[in-house]
């Protein structure tokens, strides 16, 4: 499986993800929430942030499944979803994940059938990574 | 009279490319050098006289190579432009600027690919990621299919959109394919009993929802307007042209975005417009960049064919065909020509303008070509 490749931005997301939270970079000047995390706030320009703890709730925005050829580790495991959940604390920040049965369950665990455009997720945590589980 | 920027100050007056195909035996350099020849034969023009070069950033032959290979003269202008297929319009656009105001007088651009028969970055593990991706590849994100499905599953959501909108999109670039000798698809017409039965390649995008993988080159020729008389061919005039790039845009995954389904099209639509003389109703054909049938809609809204949401009802009743409100990708596109990241959508503009397309709309005088949505993109007026 491929793991994040993480920059100086984005590490703290990384870092706060292996100690199983959910945390957004937010602009400390004017409080404007922003993804992917960057080293200044489009909003105000300020250079000064703070990683905000979100709720972990949300609802997915949209879905696709995928279907091999694919990277042999994931080809393994298709058809599985991936969801970009918008989260519910923070409307604009729109996370890349994928709905699973539990918390480390493969990326194939639960019937994609199941998965529909507004249905509410919380965040789990396995390896490091955040997954999603049907609310 | 003092000239009013880029309007038609320049014009295309030579387009070659080679044979496309999954695979040619010849490497990316010398397909290059093809396509440029003929595309200077079919001006009349000597390559010692190209002093200007435009391509992309993704494109294997270097312009120094290029120069050597050939025969160019002295440059006094080269640019490459980003992000794959959004560059093909914008290679014309530099040129047109450049030769506009006085810094070169002929400008060849090109894009030479061996993706039919090269390697694929979704069958090797071992691939170096960028590390923006590291928001969307470890969830299995992997392939532009997967994160153009993402925007079509939201658009179908939103406004209704259907598969069979979809279909009308490729069955039109098929139907068009299969007038063209030329085309990869020539002889393989489309059914929609096979598009509905085909195999998946991220739902909700199938098998023919998605672009050929080929081999293949093109290029074309720019001069200024004066020198556009006397070349061989009547000139197809560069009226506007146009590159977009919009605020908070991600590229492919423009999910975080406050409206991701309002593109780069939308953002290069405005600058196009602003600059023409004529608008979205009186465009007689059109070539919109087809990676994947969703981005017509898309494009189609983005450019101001029809209102937000309404991309997928344009396609109904024969629109896109010859005849249609508003004829697309006559050469075939991306879908079922060949996929050159969009330059062959440049150069069949130019036949159209000509009047020598395969599949050619009677009188057409005024062309769209768009290069990709979905990326920070660019977008030609052609009229002849």
């Amino acid at each position: 499986m491929l793991t994040p490749v993480t920059d100086g931005d984005g590490a703290p997301f990384w870092e706060y993800a292996a100690q199983g939270e959910l945390r957004v970079q937010a602009c400390a000047d004017c409080g404007e929430p922003r993804f992917p995390p960057r080293p200044c706030c489009a909003h105000c320009q300020s250079f000064a942030s703070r990683w905000r703890a979100v709720s972990g709730r949300g609802r997915i925005w949209s879905y696709v499944v995928p279907h091999p050829p694919l990277l042999p580790d994931y080809a393994q495991q298709a058809p599985y979803n991936v969801v970009v959940v918008e989260l519910e604390d923070a409307p604009r920040i729109r996370l890349v994940g994928n709905v699973v049965d539990h918390a480390g369950a493969a990326l194939n665990s639960l019937d994609t059938q199941r998965i529909r455009i507004g249905a509410r997720v919380h965040v789990v945590f396995a390896d490091g990574l955040p997954q999603w589980v049907l609310a | 009279m003092a000239v009013a920027g880029l309007k038609d100050a320049t014009a295309i007056v030579g387009i070659g490319q080679s044979a496309f195909a999954k695979h040619l035996p010849q490497d990316e350099k010398t397909l290059a050098c093809r396509a440029v020849l003929a595309a200077l034969e079919d001006a009349g023009i000597a390559p010692g006289e190209v002093d200007a070069l435009a391509s992309y950033t993704m494109e294997e032959t270097d312009e120094v190579e290029l120069a050597k290979a050939v025969g160019f003269g002295d440059l006094t202008f080269f640019s490459k432009v980003g992000y794959g297929g959004g560059g093909s319009c914008a290679t014309v656009g530099h040129l047109a600027a450049a030769i506009a105001c006085g810094q070169a007088s002929v400008g060849v651009a090109w894009r030479s690919r061996k993706r039919g028969s090269g390697p694929r970055p979704w069958t090797n593990t071992t691939v170096q990621l960028p590390t923006p991706a590291q928001w969307t590849r470890p969830f299995g994100l992997l392939r532009p299919a997967d994160e153009i499905a993402m925007l079509t599953r939201r658009y179908m959501h939103e406004y209704g959109a259907t598969r069979d909108h979809l279909f009308n999109v490729a069955l039109a670039c098929r139907n068009r394919a299969n007038q063209n000798p030329a085309a990869v698809m020539y002889e393989r017409p489309l059914t929609r009993e096979m598009y509905m039965t085909s195999r998946w390649i991220s739902e909700p995008l199938c098998l023919f929802d998605n672009c050929l993988e080929t081999d293949g080159a093109l290029a074309c020729v720019i001069v200024g307007r004066e020198r556009a008389r006397d070349c061989r061919h009547a000139p197809v005039y560069v009226h506007s042209a146009a590159q977009g790039l919009p605020a908070q845009h991600h590229g492919m995954v423009n999910y975080w975005n406050d409206d991701p389904l309002t593109g780069p099209a939308w953002t290069a639509a405005r600058h196009l417009w602003k600059h023409a003389d004529f608008t979205p109703d009186d465009v007689d054909v059109a070539q919109v960049y087809d990676a994947f049938t969703a981005l017509v809609p898309l494009s189609l809204e983005g450019y101001g064919f029809c209102g937000r949401g309404e991309g997928g009802a344009f396609t109904e009743g024969g629109a896109l065909e010859i005849g249609g409100r508003l004829p697309l990708n006559t050469s075939g596109g991306g879908l079922s020509e060949a996929y050159v990241h969009g330059f062959n959508l440049v150069n069949e503009g130019v036949k159209q303008l000509r009047g020598s397309s395969t599949a050619q709309v009677p009188g057409a005088a005024t062309c769209l070509v768009t290069a990709g949505e979905g990326v920070p993109t660019s977008a030609l007026l052609l009229r002849n």
